[in-house]
């Protein structure tokens, strides 16, 4: 059914018949599948990666300026690529890993590549936010660095971390929409095939209503999850 | 008395400022604190009071010179030299208990030492507020918090940088028979950081004034009133008279902010 022969009203009932969701169901599962694990990867990779980033520069608890320089520079530099040409450029890569190129694994190569220096920028700003007298008092009751990062630094900007961390979600939702183009399978391949290449506007339709339930489902959730936190400690 | 508790020999400390020069916080500054002696430092902004005490606390490094503490070398901080912030910094995501608890955890004696926490929220006066945030009690309950999340790592020596700064003057009074009674009680050393004459009279045994661009000190005097001290005393206010002076002489501009 195409937008093309067929009145709007109509293509949007069909959109809610069962027919529209026979192949966009099992296709779910795929984005749901490349976003849960590309989450978990973006969430260790970004909080690691973000870390690093704060606690070695000039002002940092531990710095290592050589180190933050180059680190920020191959993040700049992961950050520069659109996400196409980040899959394009991670098909080889993916190739060389897994021995196939194309696939949900495959892809969760390029969406992690992408989305962790996303995150890792928005953990480093988190971090560098906390006040500098909190740190001095950790300090001055004899904590360690590494009771001071895990106890004192991650604690305080957990309501921060948690909402860039469903930023990143729905980046990483998108992009799996993207590289559903490139063989990812998932949702974005179903609007691209039947939504594009074949006009079934009414599983585009479908397809579209799915995206925006799911981003607005992390969004909802983070937001909970972070005033929770902050009512918690009465700071709301 | 023998040898010092803490003893900052030259210490000289310059900030980098916005144009690429240097502002002088601390030059060559020495100065000798014994145990059990409460010392305060008084000067106008800039003068390097609270430089010369995260210095003591570890949480700077002098450019030249070097700080002591039983003789050793002070190099970073340490649960031995505990400090109070003016900003409080208390951990907003603890309760009070958890804040006071802090330090126990963090040099990993929590477990032996868990029933200190209640002795020490006690001491405080903050019973039935264990279980409050930071954000939900008052300034005045907060900074004692704080204070006795310093005290339960039973340090050497109390830095106290302008603790009280922040408060309402009936809360400030009270905090300050608060801090002496602990004093008192724990004869534990204390320095003690005041933009206040009255404060640094009524509490110290020797006053440092201190006097900025280059950050030295001016003048020690010896307080020596017997304890309590009462604040409209005729030696007092004559005290107070003189230090006033001297820190006006010092050329700061009119209506100097210690008024307040």
């Amino acid at each position: 059914m195409s937008l093309l022969n067929t009145p709007f009203w109509e293509v949007f009932l069909a959109s809610f018949d069962p027919a529209a969701w026979k192949s966009l169901v099992p296709a779910i599962w795929e984005t749901l599948y490349m976003v849960g694990i590309t989450c978990v990867i973006t969430l260790v990779g970004g909080v690691i990666l973000g870390l690093i980033l704060t606690v070695t520069n000039t002002f940092g608890l531990l710095p290592i300026v050589w180190l933050n320089r180059s680190l920020s520079a191959v993040v700049n530099c992961l950050r520069s690529l659109p996400q196409m040409i980040m899959i394009i450029l991670m098909i080889p890569v993916a190739r060389m890993i897994l021995g196939k190129a194309y696939g949900v694994n495959a892809c969760i190569i390029a969406l992690a590549a992408s989305c962790i220096p996303m995150f890792a920028r928005l953990v480093e700003s988190s971090l560098l936010e906390i006040e500098k007298g909190k740190v001095d008092a950790a300090k001055a009751m004899g904590s360690s660095s590494f009771q001071i990062i895990f106890r004192i630094m991650i604690p305080e900007t957990l309501p921060s971390l948690i909402r860039g961390f469903t930023v990143a979600i729905i980046a990483v939702i998108s992009m799996t929409a993207l590289a559903g183009n490139f063989g990812a399978g998932g949702i974005g391949d179903i609007a691209v095939r039947f939504g594009f290449q074949r006009f079934q506007h009414e599983v585009l339709f479908a397809a579209v209503y799915v995206l925006v339930a799911l981003v607005q489902l992390v969004q909802f959730a983070g937001d909970a999850a972070s005033k929770i936190l902050l009512k918690k400690r009465h700071l709301i | 008395m023998s040898k010092p508790l803490i003893e900052a020999r030259g210490v000289s400390r310059v900030y980098a400022d916005a144009d690429g020069g240097g502002v002088e916080a601390l030059l060559d500054v020495s100065l000798e604190i014994s145990k059990g002696e409460f010392v305060s430092l008084i000067g106008p902004s800039g003068c390097g009071k609270t430089t010369l005490l995260r210095l003591i606390a570890g949480l700077d490094e002098p450019q030249r010179g070097e700080a002591l503490l039983d003789g050793v070398k002070i190099e970073g901080p340490s649960s031995e030299r505990g400090y109070v912030f003016q900003h409080v910094n208390l951990f907003p995501w603890f309760t009070v208990e958890q804040n006071i608890a802090a330090g126990l955890k963090a040099r990993g004696v929590y477990k032996e030492r868990k029933d200190d926490v209640k002795a020490f929220v006690r001491l405080a006066g903050l019973e039935g507020f264990e279980k409050s945030y930071p954000h939900q009690i008052s300034g005045g309950m907060a900074q004692r918090a704080s204070l006795a999340r310093a005290l339960i790592n039973d340090p050497k020596v109390l830095l106290l940088d302008e603790p009280l700064g922040a408060l309402d003057s009936f809360t400030r009074f009270a905090l300050q028979d608060i801090i002496l009674d602990l004093w008192e009680k724990r004869g534990a050393t204390m320095i003690f950081v005041t933009h206040d004459v009255d404060e640094a009279i009524y509490l110290s045994d020797r006053v440092v004034i201190m006097t900025p661009r280059p950050g030295r000190i001016s003048e020690i005097i010896d307080v020596g009133f017997e304890r309590p001290r009462h604040r409209n005393d005729a030696g007092f206010m004559k005290l107070r008279a003189s230090i006033l002076e001297k820190l006006n002489l010092v050329g700061e501009r009119k209506a100097p902010e210690y008024f307040l």
